[in-house]
């Protein structure tokens, strides 16, 4: 069965020089889609990415990750919608490019669908009251 | 046939009165036509919760000792104006720390400022006061540095010299780069259109020649009691008007004042705009005493029939320039997109519907338990055939000596 998982990596910084997503796609036939990247000045690597394949094929690529020494988290814990902050004033939802954030037109008042964001974080500045926050 | 305003108040006092939020008349009005329902209904709950950048707070500290007269002052390091008696301030929403960085790296990001220091205040946090002065006989301290909180002050009171806009711009972007307004950020080649108004339930737009809100109204303000003052800065009633008497652009205003004590942070939100400053959310609640059918008529107009003016703002707006894009209304605004120049444009509020719908029902509540009654005005706001227009201003250059 095939699966679909947006995931967050950290590499530390000895494994920032290896190939680890090519092995991922390589060996494990895996698909993948870089949502962000990044390198710290102290050399430690983030990368949020989705990964399609076989249910399996998945697991085995994850026991390779942490085998590897890859911290895996899933992303959805890590774009944080606070719903008692956010007033329903809409501004986030013409910016947010995959539909995770929109407004209901009979209530008029904003939801997000973590399973539909890329973590781009194009909403997170413009919010007026900053009720989205990025947790990684 | 007419009802006075203490009739009304003798219903709210008996608990026998009839009211309705602005939303709820519409259809109402639909069903059994102005005639009979302006028999039945007596008030008309108004709302709005939106970015209010006009607005602030004076507040009284107390007297240190040894005695201090405050020339200069900051609240949680955003200054506050100080140049009143001694201990007497006035915090601005948008004021920011001396020391923020603003747009110097662009777009800035405003994480806060005078709008967040008086949402700290109603939610009963400490605020650092620092203050200095040069020192008299009778004021000899020279710098204060104190927390401060709310409850401890003698007098708070939210003072906003401009609120509850009658209308306002659609605000779109014709240039090719992304531009951070105070109505949001704005994507290139029409990207999005950005309004904020709540329409329908917008107090002023449902009683567009303010024939009951004027001076001495009693509101809902930031979840407390208030009264409407004044008009408000750059109240402009002689804009150009639909046949139903609602402008098709920003016009009327509302000066405001209430006890900060009051109030709740539901309804001051301080917020932050990006590229572009800090501003306050404020919750203003008006109710429309239904005196006659005319009345009633204006106050049951749908978002259908009210107006507004799409403005470009990478060019129209900064540069003062009259051109209009074109005129949508808010039902299309509030289905999410319109169509501006042949092109399908999403669209965002920025004004809050729901919370401004929440307020319609909680004013609702108040005046059907008896526990707010109408205030009649003492004076009505200048309206259409007042000759008011807004004056631009006319640059006289100074020619140095």
């Amino acid at each position: 069965m095939e699966t679909s998982k947006k995931i967050v990596l950290k590499f530390p910084r000895l494994l920032a020089d290896k190939p680890i997503v090519y092995r991922l796609t390589k060996d494990y036939d895996l698909q993948f889609n870089i949502l962000k990247a990044s390198i710290t000045p102290s050399e430690e690597g983030l990368m949020v990415m989705e990964l399609i394949g076989e249910e399996e094929d998945y697991h085995q690529g994850m026991d390779y990750l942490l085998q590897s020494g890859v911290e895996v988290q899933p992303l959805s814990k890590d774009i944080i919608w606070r719903e008692e902050r956010c007033t329903h004033c809409g501004a986030c939802t013409v910016l947010c490019p995959s539909g995770a954030l929109i407004m209901d037109r009979d209530t008029m008042k904003v939801s997000f669908d973590a399973g539909l964001c890329v973590a781009c974080e194009l909403c997170v500045r413009p919010c007026p009251p900053r009720a989205i926050e990025v947790h990684f | 046939m007419a009802k006075t305003y203490q009739e009304i108040n003798e219903k709210i006092k008996r608990g026998e009165a009839v009211v309705v939020t602005a939303e709820e008349v519409i259809d109402l009005v639909k069903d059994k036509g102005t005639k009979r329902v302006a028999k039945e209904v007596d008030v008309v709950t108004t709302a709005t919760f939106g970015p209010m950048c006009s607005s602030g707070a004076f507040l009284n500290i107390g007297h240190s000792q040894p005695r201090i007269k405050i020339q200069k002052a900051w609240l949680n390091g955003v200054n506050a104006y100080a140049g009143l008696a001694a201990v007497d301030l006035y915090i601005g929403v948008t004021e920011i720390p001396e020391d923020d960085p603003a747009n110097k790296v662009f777009p800035g990001e405003f994480r806060y400022g005078g709008g967040h220091v008086i949402e700290d205040l109603v939610s009963g946090k400490d605020i650092q006061l620092e203050a200095t002065s040069y020192g008299t006989d009778c004021y000899p301290r020279k710098r204060l540095r104190t927390w401060i909180r709310l409850p401890d002050l003698n007098e708070a009171f939210l003072f906003n010299p401009r609120n509850a806009y009658q209308n306002d711009n659609v605000a779109v972007n014709l240039s090719s780069r992304t531009i951070y307004t105070y109505l949001g950020v704005l994507k290139p080649q029409l990207g999005n259109a950005n309004y904020c108004s709540a329409g329908q339930l917008s107090p002023l737009l449902k009683d567009p020649f303010y024939k009951t809100i004027g001076i001495g109204t009693r509101i809902f303000l930031g979840g407390g009691t208030g009264y409407v003052v004044w008009n408000g800065t750059q109240h402009n009633p002689t804009v150009l008007r639909g046949e139903n008497g609602v402008p098709r652009q920003s016009a009327g205003t509302l000066s405001v004042l209430g006890d900060l004590k009051q109030m709740d942070p539901r309804w001051l939100v301080g917020v932050s705009f990006l590229g572009y400053g800090v501003s306050l959310m404020v919750g203003i609640g008006v109710p429309i005493p239904i005196l006659d059918e005319g009345i009633l008529f204006h106050a049951a107009i749908p978002d259908e029939e009210i107006r507004a003016s799409v403005i470009d703002y990478s060019d129209a707006y900064p540069q003062r320039k009259p051109d209009i894009v074109g005129e949508v209304n808010y039902r299309e605004l509030k289905s999410g997109k319109v169509f501006i120049q042949g092109k399908e444009v999403p669209t965002a509020p920025l004004s809050s519907y729901s919370r401004a719908l929440e307020i319609a029902q909680i004013l609702k509540g108040w005046i059907r338990e008896g526990r707010f009654l109408l205030g009649e005005p003492v004076a009505t706001l200048p309206s259409a055939d007042s000759g008011i227009t807004f004056r631009p201003l006319k640059e006289r250059p100074i020619q140095d000596q």
